[in-house]
Protein backbone atom coordinates (compact mmCIF):
# COMPACT_ATOMS: atom_id res chain seq x y z
CA UNK A 1 0.00 0.00 0.00
CA UNK A 2 1.36 3.45 -0.69
CA UNK A 3 1.09 5.76 2.34
CA UNK A 4 1.68 8.98 1.64
CA UNK A 5 2.90 11.68 4.24
CA UNK A 6 0.30 14.01 4.38
CA UNK A 7 -2.71 12.88 6.12
CA UNK A 8 -2.89 15.35 8.65
CA UNK A 9 -5.28 13.85 10.64
CA UNK A 10 -3.25 13.37 13.65
CA UNK A 11 -1.85 9.66 13.62
CA UNK A 12 -3.50 8.76 17.04
CA UNK A 13 -7.17 9.86 16.04
CA UNK A 14 -6.62 7.64 12.46
CA UNK A 15 -7.13 3.16 12.64
CA UNK A 16 -4.87 1.60 10.53
CA UNK A 17 -7.23 -0.65 8.39
CA UNK A 18 -6.04 -3.73 9.64
CA UNK A 19 -7.10 -3.02 13.05
CA UNK A 20 -10.37 -1.08 11.89
CA UNK A 21 -10.69 -4.92 9.99
CA UNK A 22 -10.13 -6.49 12.96
CA UNK A 23 -12.83 -4.49 14.88
CA UNK A 24 -15.03 -5.02 11.79
CA UNK A 25 -14.81 -8.78 12.36
CA UNK A 26 -14.84 -8.49 15.90
CA UNK A 27 -18.09 -6.39 15.94
CA UNK A 28 -19.40 -9.00 13.16
CA UNK A 29 -18.69 -11.79 16.00
CA UNK A 30 -20.10 -9.87 18.96
CA UNK A 31 -23.17 -8.93 17.13
CA UNK A 32 -23.74 -12.66 15.93
CA UNK A 33 -23.35 -13.10 19.41
CA UNK A 34 -25.71 -10.96 20.80
CA UNK A 35 -28.08 -11.96 17.59
CA UNK A 36 -27.97 -15.11 19.38
CA UNK A 37 -28.30 -14.20 23.05
CA UNK A 38 -31.41 -12.44 21.56
CA UNK A 39 -30.45 -9.15 22.75
CA UNK A 40 -30.15 -6.08 20.46
CA UNK A 41 -26.44 -4.76 19.15
CA UNK A 42 -25.37 -1.87 21.72
CA UNK A 43 -22.05 -3.16 22.00
CA UNK A 44 -20.73 -0.69 18.88
CA UNK A 45 -20.43 1.85 20.79
CA UNK A 46 -17.28 1.54 23.11
CA UNK A 47 -15.13 0.28 20.26
CA UNK A 48 -15.61 3.51 18.02
CA UNK A 49 -12.31 5.85 18.43
CA UNK A 50 -12.71 9.42 16.87
CA UNK A 51 -11.91 8.82 13.50
CA UNK A 52 -12.88 5.43 11.96
CA UNK A 53 -13.03 5.03 8.42
CA UNK A 54 -16.48 4.75 6.81
CA UNK A 55 -16.85 1.25 5.67
CA UNK A 56 -16.49 1.08 1.64
CA UNK A 57 -20.00 0.00 0.81
CA UNK A 58 -21.52 3.60 2.81
CA UNK A 59 -18.58 5.33 0.30
CA UNK A 60 -19.37 3.92 -2.63
CA UNK A 61 -23.47 3.64 -2.17
CA UNK A 62 -23.83 6.78 -0.41
CA UNK A 63 -23.43 10.10 -3.04
CA UNK A 64 -24.13 12.90 -4.11
CA UNK A 65 -23.89 13.13 -8.12
CA UNK A 66 -26.72 15.01 -9.06
CA UNK A 67 -25.57 14.30 -12.97
CA UNK A 68 -27.32 10.67 -11.77
CA UNK A 69 -30.20 11.54 -9.85
CA UNK A 70 -30.61 13.46 -6.43
CA UNK A 71 -30.87 10.30 -4.52
CA UNK A 72 -28.37 9.59 -2.42
CA UNK A 73 -28.88 6.24 -4.01
CA UNK A 74 -28.80 7.16 -7.18
CA UNK A 75 -25.39 7.54 -8.47
CA UNK A 76 -25.06 3.74 -7.57
CA UNK A 77 -27.75 2.57 -9.00
CA UNK A 78 -27.04 4.55 -12.55
CA UNK A 79 -23.19 5.40 -12.95
CA UNK A 80 -22.45 2.11 -13.99
CA UNK A 81 -24.14 3.50 -17.49
CA UNK A 82 -21.10 5.99 -17.69
CA UNK A 83 -18.22 5.15 -19.95
CA UNK A 84 -14.81 6.36 -18.77
CA UNK A 85 -12.70 4.61 -21.26
CA UNK A 86 -11.33 6.40 -23.29
CA UNK A 87 -11.22 9.62 -21.30
CA UNK A 88 -10.03 13.21 -22.76
CA UNK A 89 -9.58 16.46 -20.80
CA UNK A 90 -9.33 19.50 -22.28
CA UNK A 91 -7.21 21.98 -20.82
CA UNK A 92 -7.51 25.90 -21.62
CA UNK A 93 -6.93 29.26 -20.40
CA UNK A 94 -3.75 31.46 -19.19
CA UNK A 95 -1.50 28.59 -19.58
CA UNK A 96 1.32 28.02 -22.17
CA UNK A 97 0.16 24.11 -22.90
CA UNK A 98 -3.32 23.84 -23.83
CA UNK A 99 -5.62 21.04 -25.65
CA UNK A 100 -6.82 17.99 -25.39
CA UNK A 101 -5.38 15.35 -23.46
CA UNK A 102 -5.81 11.74 -22.99
CA UNK A 103 -6.14 10.83 -19.25
CA UNK A 104 -3.75 8.72 -18.84
CA UNK A 105 -1.20 10.85 -20.90
CA UNK A 106 -1.91 13.41 -17.77
CA UNK A 107 -1.14 11.30 -15.46
CA UNK A 108 1.55 9.27 -17.07
CA UNK A 109 4.36 8.32 -14.94
CA UNK A 110 2.94 9.65 -11.68
CA UNK A 111 2.03 7.62 -8.80
CA UNK A 112 -1.48 7.99 -6.28
CA UNK A 113 -0.79 7.77 -2.89
CA UNK A 114 -3.47 6.82 -0.32
CA UNK A 115 -4.86 10.10 1.61
CA UNK A 116 -7.03 9.22 4.26
CA UNK A 117 -9.29 12.90 4.64
CA UNK A 118 -12.17 13.48 6.76
CA UNK A 119 -15.37 14.63 4.56
CA UNK A 120 -17.65 16.92 5.16
CA UNK A 121 -21.08 17.28 3.44
CA UNK A 122 -22.29 20.78 3.43
CA UNK A 123 -26.05 19.21 4.56
CA UNK A 124 -23.94 18.25 7.69
CA UNK A 125 -22.97 14.47 7.50
CA UNK A 126 -19.39 13.52 7.46
CA UNK A 127 -17.31 10.51 6.34
CA UNK A 128 -13.72 9.64 6.70
CA UNK A 129 -12.27 8.27 3.35
CA UNK A 130 -8.95 6.60 1.98
CA UNK A 131 -8.74 7.78 -0.99
CA UNK A 132 -5.87 7.32 -3.21
CA UNK A 133 -4.55 10.71 -5.49
CA UNK A 134 -1.79 12.65 -6.99
CA UNK A 135 -1.41 16.14 -5.90
CA UNK A 136 -3.02 19.01 -7.76
CA UNK A 137 -0.23 21.19 -8.20
CA UNK A 138 1.76 18.09 -9.91
CA UNK A 139 -1.26 17.87 -12.08
CA UNK A 140 -1.43 21.57 -13.08
CA UNK A 141 2.08 22.46 -13.04
CA UNK A 142 2.29 20.66 -16.33
CA UNK A 143 0.36 22.45 -18.11
CA UNK A 144 2.23 25.79 -17.09
CA UNK A 145 -0.19 28.27 -16.22
CA UNK A 146 0.71 31.85 -16.59
CA UNK A 147 0.99 34.58 -14.27
CA UNK A 148 -2.56 35.56 -15.52
CA UNK A 149 -3.76 32.32 -14.33
CA UNK A 150 -5.42 33.20 -10.82
CA UNK A 151 -8.28 30.74 -10.50
CA UNK A 152 -8.54 27.37 -12.30
CA UNK A 153 -11.81 26.49 -13.05
CA UNK A 154 -13.20 22.32 -13.26
CA UNK A 155 -16.22 21.15 -15.42
CA UNK A 156 -17.51 17.67 -15.22
CA UNK A 157 -18.89 15.20 -17.94
CA UNK A 158 -22.09 16.03 -20.20
CA UNK A 159 -23.26 12.96 -21.56
CA UNK A 160 -27.05 13.12 -20.98
CA UNK A 161 -27.79 9.77 -22.37
CA UNK A 162 -25.09 8.21 -19.96
CA UNK A 163 -26.32 10.78 -17.33
CA UNK A 164 -30.02 10.48 -16.07
CA UNK A 165 -29.68 13.47 -14.09
CA UNK A 166 -28.61 15.46 -17.23
CA UNK A 167 -31.62 14.55 -19.20
CA UNK A 168 -34.05 14.91 -16.30
CA UNK A 169 -36.93 17.54 -17.45
CA UNK A 170 -36.67 18.28 -13.55
CA UNK A 171 -33.74 19.14 -12.77
CA UNK A 172 -32.79 23.26 -12.68
CA UNK A 173 -29.51 22.77 -13.06
CA UNK A 174 -27.05 24.17 -15.78
CA UNK A 175 -24.60 21.28 -16.92
CA UNK A 176 -22.35 20.86 -16.69
CA UNK A 177 -20.95 21.16 -13.02
CA UNK A 178 -18.71 23.66 -12.94
CA UNK A 179 -16.20 24.13 -9.67
CA UNK A 180 -13.11 26.42 -9.14
CA UNK A 181 -10.36 27.11 -6.47
CA UNK A 182 -7.81 30.05 -6.41
CA UNK A 183 -4.44 28.94 -7.44
CA UNK A 184 -3.25 29.15 -4.00
CA UNK A 185 -5.66 26.92 -2.86
CA UNK A 186 -5.15 24.59 -5.97
CA UNK A 187 -1.17 24.25 -4.78
CA UNK A 188 -1.81 23.77 -1.29
CA UNK A 189 -0.03 20.06 -0.49
CA UNK A 190 -4.07 19.18 1.22
CA UNK A 191 -5.44 19.48 -2.87
CA UNK A 192 -5.29 16.36 -4.73
CA UNK A 193 -6.76 14.75 -7.78
CA UNK A 194 -8.39 11.35 -6.83
CA UNK A 195 -7.90 7.97 -8.98
CA UNK A 196 -8.61 5.43 -6.30
CA UNK A 197 -10.89 4.45 -3.54
CA UNK A 198 -10.05 2.29 -0.90
CA UNK A 199 -6.81 0.82 -2.58
CA UNK A 200 -9.11 0.25 -5.62
CA UNK A 201 -9.98 2.36 -8.92
CA UNK A 202 -12.27 5.26 -8.56
CA UNK A 203 -15.69 3.59 -8.72
CA UNK A 204 -17.93 5.97 -11.43
CA UNK A 205 -20.19 6.73 -9.10
CA UNK A 206 -17.41 8.69 -6.95
CA UNK A 207 -16.35 10.62 -9.68
CA UNK A 208 -13.85 8.21 -11.93
CA UNK A 209 -11.84 8.43 -13.89
CA UNK A 210 -10.77 10.94 -11.41
CA UNK A 211 -11.97 13.74 -8.99
CA UNK A 212 -11.07 16.51 -6.96
CA UNK A 213 -10.61 16.72 -3.34
CA UNK A 214 -10.34 19.54 -1.26
CA UNK A 215 -10.85 18.15 2.52
CA UNK A 216 -11.10 21.78 4.02
CA UNK A 217 -14.05 22.44 2.03
CA UNK A 218 -17.43 21.26 1.46
CA UNK A 219 -17.93 18.39 -0.57
CA UNK A 220 -19.45 19.99 -3.23
CA UNK A 221 -16.63 21.95 -4.23
CA UNK A 222 -14.56 18.44 -4.90
CA UNK A 223 -15.80 18.00 -8.38
CA UNK A 224 -16.71 14.80 -9.95
CA UNK A 225 -15.51 13.19 -13.55
CA UNK A 226 -13.31 15.87 -14.62
CA UNK A 227 -13.29 17.04 -18.38
CA UNK A 228 -12.05 20.40 -18.61
CA UNK A 229 -9.43 22.35 -16.62
CA UNK A 230 -9.35 26.31 -17.74
CA UNK A 231 -6.72 28.55 -15.84
CA UNK A 232 -8.52 32.09 -15.64
CA UNK A 233 -7.89 35.41 -14.31
CA UNK A 234 -11.34 35.68 -12.82
CA UNK A 235 -13.51 34.09 -9.97
CA UNK A 236 -15.28 31.18 -11.83
CA UNK A 237 -18.84 31.36 -10.86
CA UNK A 238 -19.14 27.82 -9.46
CA UNK A 239 -22.63 25.47 -10.05
CA UNK A 240 -24.38 25.76 -6.44
CA UNK A 241 -23.47 29.61 -6.19
CA UNK A 242 -25.18 30.21 -9.55
CA UNK A 243 -28.39 28.43 -8.26
CA UNK A 244 -28.46 29.90 -5.04
CA UNK A 245 -26.06 32.49 -4.46
CA UNK A 246 -27.32 33.74 -1.09
CA UNK A 247 -26.64 30.10 0.13
CA UNK A 248 -23.76 29.09 -1.53
CA UNK A 249 -20.36 30.85 -2.17
CA UNK A 250 -17.26 30.72 -3.96
CA UNK A 251 -15.05 29.54 -1.02
CA UNK A 252 -17.11 27.36 0.87
CA UNK A 253 -14.30 26.29 3.50
CA UNK A 254 -16.11 24.51 6.27
CA UNK A 255 -17.41 26.58 9.27
CA UNK A 256 -18.29 25.96 12.09
CA UNK A 257 -19.29 29.76 12.96
CA UNK A 258 -20.96 30.50 9.21
CA UNK A 259 -24.42 28.72 9.46
CA UNK A 260 -26.27 27.74 6.07
CA UNK A 261 -29.91 28.82 5.38
CA UNK A 262 -30.77 24.95 5.57
CA UNK A 263 -28.50 23.65 7.99
CA UNK A 264 -26.48 24.23 11.12
CA UNK A 265 -22.79 24.03 10.13
CA UNK A 266 -22.03 24.09 13.99
CA UNK A 267 -22.13 19.71 13.86
CA UNK A 268 -21.92 16.54 11.96
CA UNK A 269 -23.60 13.37 11.82
CA UNK A 270 -20.37 11.27 11.24
CA UNK A 271 -21.74 7.98 8.85
CA UNK A 272 -22.85 5.43 9.55
CA UNK A 273 -25.49 6.82 12.08
CA UNK A 274 -27.85 4.42 13.94
CA UNK A 275 -31.48 5.86 14.62
CA UNK A 276 -30.75 6.28 18.35
CA UNK A 277 -27.27 7.20 17.87
CA UNK A 278 -26.60 9.81 15.25
CA UNK A 279 -23.13 10.05 15.72
CA UNK A 280 -22.67 14.07 16.25
CA UNK A 281 -20.16 15.40 16.84
CA UNK A 282 -18.72 19.46 16.57
CA UNK A 283 -17.12 20.76 13.38
CA UNK A 284 -14.11 22.12 13.30
CA UNK A 285 -12.96 25.03 11.50
CA UNK A 286 -11.56 23.81 8.21
CA UNK A 287 -12.76 20.44 8.75
CA UNK A 288 -9.80 20.08 11.26
CA UNK A 289 -7.37 21.58 8.72
CA UNK A 290 -6.99 25.05 10.03
CA UNK A 291 -3.14 24.26 10.60
CA UNK A 292 -2.28 23.69 6.99
CA UNK A 293 -4.72 26.13 5.22
CA UNK A 294 -6.08 29.34 7.64
CA UNK A 295 -3.31 31.05 6.00
CA UNK A 296 -4.51 31.05 2.65
CA UNK A 297 -7.58 33.53 4.26
CA UNK A 298 -5.49 35.65 6.14
CA UNK A 299 -7.02 38.87 6.56
CA UNK A 300 -10.23 37.70 4.85
CA UNK A 301 -13.85 37.76 6.48
CA UNK A 302 -15.16 34.46 6.37
CA UNK A 303 -18.77 35.09 7.03
CA UNK A 304 -18.76 37.39 3.90
CA UNK A 305 -16.47 34.96 1.38
CA UNK A 306 -18.70 31.59 2.73
CA UNK B 1 -69.03 -7.94 23.55
CA UNK B 2 -71.48 -6.08 22.13
CA UNK B 3 -72.34 -7.21 17.86
CA UNK B 4 -71.82 -3.88 15.85
CA UNK B 5 -74.33 -4.33 12.60
CA UNK B 6 -71.69 -3.36 9.65
CA UNK B 7 -73.03 -0.29 8.24
CA UNK B 8 -72.53 0.20 4.68
CA UNK B 9 -69.81 2.48 4.91
CA UNK B 10 -67.41 0.57 7.52
CA UNK B 11 -65.79 -1.44 4.73
CA UNK B 12 -64.99 1.47 2.94
CA UNK B 13 -63.50 3.23 5.44
CA UNK B 14 -61.56 -0.01 6.52
CA UNK B 15 -60.14 -0.09 3.03
CA UNK B 16 -59.37 3.72 3.22
CA UNK B 17 -57.89 3.03 6.76
CA UNK B 18 -55.35 0.21 5.25
CA UNK B 19 -54.31 2.31 2.65
CA UNK B 20 -53.33 5.10 4.98
CA UNK B 21 -51.61 2.93 7.46
CA UNK B 22 -49.44 1.04 4.62
CA UNK B 23 -46.39 3.67 4.48
CA UNK B 24 -46.76 3.10 8.22
CA UNK B 25 -46.78 -0.09 8.58
CA UNK B 26 -43.96 -0.27 5.98
CA UNK B 27 -41.92 2.09 7.84
CA UNK B 28 -42.20 -0.14 11.20
CA UNK B 29 -40.40 -2.74 8.81
CA UNK B 30 -37.77 -0.69 8.16
CA UNK B 31 -37.42 0.41 11.56
CA UNK B 32 -37.14 -3.30 12.71
CA UNK B 33 -34.41 -3.68 10.16
CA UNK B 34 -32.51 -1.21 11.07
CA UNK B 35 -32.52 -2.13 15.10
CA UNK B 36 -31.73 -5.19 13.85
CA UNK B 37 -28.82 -4.61 11.55
CA UNK B 38 -27.88 -0.34 11.16
CA UNK B 39 -28.10 0.96 7.64
CA UNK B 40 -30.07 -1.96 6.52
CA UNK B 41 -33.60 -0.37 6.41
CA UNK B 42 -32.70 3.32 6.46
CA UNK B 43 -29.53 3.37 5.05
CA UNK B 44 -26.37 5.16 6.20
CA UNK B 45 -28.03 8.04 7.63
CA UNK B 46 -31.23 6.78 8.98
CA UNK B 47 -32.09 9.70 10.82
CA UNK B 48 -32.77 12.21 7.47
CA UNK B 49 -34.03 8.88 6.06
CA UNK B 50 -36.77 8.69 8.73
CA UNK B 51 -37.33 12.42 8.36
CA UNK B 52 -37.85 12.22 4.64
CA UNK B 53 -40.01 9.37 4.37
CA UNK B 54 -42.29 10.52 6.97
CA UNK B 55 -41.97 14.12 4.93
CA UNK B 56 -43.06 12.76 1.97
CA UNK B 57 -46.13 10.75 3.26
CA UNK B 58 -47.07 13.91 5.30
CA UNK B 59 -47.45 15.71 2.06
CA UNK B 60 -49.46 12.89 0.24
CA UNK B 61 -51.35 12.25 3.12
CA UNK B 62 -52.55 16.07 3.45
CA UNK B 63 -53.69 15.98 -0.56
CA UNK B 64 -55.36 12.80 -0.04
CA UNK B 65 -57.01 14.22 2.95
CA UNK B 66 -57.85 17.31 0.56
CA UNK B 67 -58.97 15.28 -1.98
CA UNK B 68 -62.06 13.09 -0.24
CA UNK B 69 -64.52 15.99 -0.78
CA UNK B 70 -63.84 16.42 -4.67
CA UNK B 71 -63.77 12.53 -5.14
CA UNK B 72 -66.98 12.34 -3.30
CA UNK B 73 -68.52 15.02 -5.36
CA UNK B 74 -67.08 13.70 -8.64
CA UNK B 75 -67.85 10.14 -8.47
CA UNK B 76 -70.91 10.36 -6.30
CA UNK B 77 -69.86 8.43 -3.60
CA UNK B 78 -71.55 10.72 -0.78
CA UNK B 79 -70.71 8.19 1.99
CA UNK B 80 -67.15 9.02 1.50
CA UNK B 81 -67.78 12.38 3.66
CA UNK B 82 -67.91 9.85 6.55
CA UNK B 83 -64.03 9.47 6.02
CA UNK B 84 -62.89 12.54 5.61
CA UNK B 85 -62.14 12.98 9.33
CA UNK B 86 -60.27 10.14 9.23
CA UNK B 87 -58.22 10.91 6.39
CA UNK B 88 -57.34 14.73 7.90
CA UNK B 89 -56.44 12.23 11.31
CA UNK B 90 -54.20 10.09 9.14
CA UNK B 91 -52.69 13.20 7.82
CA UNK B 92 -52.20 14.79 10.87
CA UNK B 93 -50.29 11.52 12.58
CA UNK B 94 -48.05 11.28 9.59
CA UNK B 95 -46.98 15.44 10.09
CA UNK B 96 -46.97 14.97 13.40
CA UNK B 97 -44.80 11.65 13.32
CA UNK B 98 -42.43 13.70 10.88
CA UNK B 99 -42.45 16.60 13.27
CA UNK B 100 -41.43 14.66 16.11
CA UNK B 101 -38.54 12.85 14.13
CA UNK B 102 -37.25 16.01 13.09
CA UNK B 103 -37.82 17.06 16.99
CA UNK B 104 -36.48 14.26 18.60
CA UNK B 105 -33.58 12.12 16.05
CA UNK B 106 -32.80 15.28 13.31
CA UNK B 107 -32.06 18.02 16.85
CA UNK B 108 -31.97 15.99 19.31
CA UNK B 109 -33.51 17.86 21.52
CA UNK B 110 -31.27 20.88 21.23
CA UNK B 111 -33.44 24.07 22.14
CA UNK B 112 -31.30 26.35 20.90
CA UNK B 113 -30.86 24.15 17.15
CA UNK B 114 -34.65 24.45 17.22
CA UNK B 115 -34.90 28.04 18.09
CA UNK B 116 -32.22 28.69 15.20
CA UNK B 117 -34.62 27.01 12.71
CA UNK B 118 -37.54 28.22 13.41
CA UNK B 119 -36.53 31.71 13.03
CA UNK B 120 -33.58 31.30 10.76
CA UNK B 121 -34.76 28.72 8.39
CA UNK B 122 -37.69 29.79 6.21
CA UNK B 123 -38.68 25.95 5.14
CA UNK B 124 -39.09 25.23 8.70
CA UNK B 125 -41.10 28.26 9.60
CA UNK B 126 -43.76 27.44 7.25
CA UNK B 127 -43.87 23.56 7.88
CA UNK B 128 -44.37 24.74 11.81
CA UNK B 129 -47.03 26.96 10.74
CA UNK B 130 -48.58 24.63 8.78
CA UNK B 131 -48.07 22.11 11.86
CA UNK B 132 -50.41 24.25 14.26
CA UNK B 133 -53.24 24.90 11.07
CA UNK B 134 -53.24 21.29 11.17
CA UNK B 135 -52.96 20.65 15.20
CA UNK B 136 -56.18 22.97 15.33
CA UNK B 137 -57.82 20.94 13.17
CA UNK B 138 -57.05 17.83 14.40
CA UNK B 139 -58.07 18.89 18.21
CA UNK B 140 -61.08 20.11 16.59
CA UNK B 141 -62.49 17.51 14.72
CA UNK B 142 -64.74 15.51 16.93
CA UNK B 143 -68.08 16.16 17.56
CA UNK B 144 -68.06 18.03 20.69
CA UNK B 145 -65.83 20.29 19.40
CA UNK B 146 -67.72 20.36 16.09
CA UNK B 147 -71.14 21.13 18.34
CA UNK B 148 -69.54 23.78 20.54
CA UNK B 149 -67.71 25.82 17.48
CA UNK B 150 -70.85 25.84 14.96
CA UNK B 151 -70.73 27.86 12.39
CA UNK B 152 -67.25 28.88 13.36
CA UNK B 153 -66.16 25.59 13.27
CA UNK B 154 -66.45 25.33 9.41
CA UNK B 155 -64.36 28.89 9.16
CA UNK B 156 -61.78 27.62 11.31
CA UNK B 157 -61.02 24.03 8.89
CA UNK B 158 -60.90 26.74 5.66
CA UNK B 159 -57.42 26.76 7.35
CA UNK B 160 -56.15 24.02 5.39
CA UNK B 161 -56.44 26.44 2.12
CA UNK B 162 -52.96 27.68 4.16
CA UNK B 163 -52.07 24.63 5.75
CA UNK B 164 -51.33 22.61 2.16
CA UNK B 165 -49.90 25.50 0.54
CA UNK B 166 -47.25 26.01 2.90
CA UNK B 167 -46.49 22.46 3.19
CA UNK B 168 -45.62 22.52 -0.64
CA UNK B 169 -43.55 25.98 0.26
CA UNK B 170 -41.60 23.91 3.36
CA UNK B 171 -40.51 21.22 0.20
CA UNK B 172 -40.25 23.56 -2.48
CA UNK B 173 -37.83 25.74 -0.09
CA UNK B 174 -35.94 22.30 1.19
CA UNK B 175 -35.92 20.74 -2.13
CA UNK B 176 -32.18 21.60 -4.05
CA UNK B 177 -33.26 20.03 -7.40
CA UNK B 178 -34.92 17.35 -8.60
CA UNK B 179 -38.84 18.47 -8.44
CA UNK B 180 -40.57 15.64 -10.19
CA UNK B 181 -42.52 14.95 -7.25
CA UNK B 182 -43.02 18.56 -6.02
CA UNK B 183 -44.37 19.05 -9.51
CA UNK B 184 -46.94 16.12 -9.09
CA UNK B 185 -48.03 17.35 -5.64
CA UNK B 186 -48.51 21.10 -7.06
CA UNK B 187 -50.49 19.81 -10.23
CA UNK B 188 -52.43 17.85 -8.09
CA UNK B 189 -53.36 20.75 -5.20
CA UNK B 190 -54.29 22.99 -8.85
CA UNK B 191 -56.45 20.28 -9.82
CA UNK B 192 -58.49 19.87 -6.35
CA UNK B 193 -58.72 23.86 -5.88
CA UNK B 194 -60.49 23.87 -9.63
CA UNK B 195 -62.59 21.55 -8.43
CA UNK B 196 -63.87 23.64 -5.48
CA UNK B 197 -63.70 27.06 -7.33
CA UNK B 198 -65.56 25.56 -9.86
CA UNK B 199 -68.41 23.89 -7.14
CA UNK B 200 -68.26 27.38 -5.83
CA UNK B 201 -69.15 29.20 -9.30
CA UNK B 202 -71.79 26.56 -9.72
CA UNK B 203 -73.86 27.13 -6.03
CA UNK B 204 -73.65 30.75 -6.79
CA UNK B 205 -75.60 30.10 -10.05
CA UNK B 206 -78.13 27.98 -8.19
CA UNK B 207 -78.54 30.67 -5.88
CA UNK B 208 -78.88 33.55 -8.78
CA UNK B 209 -81.75 31.64 -10.16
Amino acid sequence: MLIGKSPKIPTSEITSETTYLNRRKFIGQSAALIAGSGLLSSAQAGLQPDDEITPEDIVTQFNNFYEFGTDKSDPFENAHAMTTDPWTVNVSGEAKKTGDFAFEDIIKGMTAEERIYRFRCVEAWSMVVPWMGIPLKKILEQFEPTGNAKYVEFKTLVRPDEMPGQSSFFSSIDWPYTEGLRMDEAYNPLSIMVTGLFGKELPNQNGAPWRLMVPWKYGFKSVKSIVSIRFVEKEPLNTWQQLQASEYGFYANVNPAVSHPRWSQASERRLPSTLFNTNRRPTLPFNGYAEEVAHLYKGMDLKKFF
Amino acid sequence: MVMVKRRPNSTLKFTLAVFAGAPFAWLVYLISLEIAQPTSGLGPDPAEGLLHYLGEWSMIMLLVAFSVTPVRRIFKQPLLARSRRMMGLFAFAYVFLHLLAYIVLYVELSMQQLLEDFVERTYITAGIAAFFGLLAMAITSTKGWRRRLGQNWLRLHKVIYLVVPLALLHLIWLRKDGFADITLYILWFVILLGERAYQVRKSRQAATV
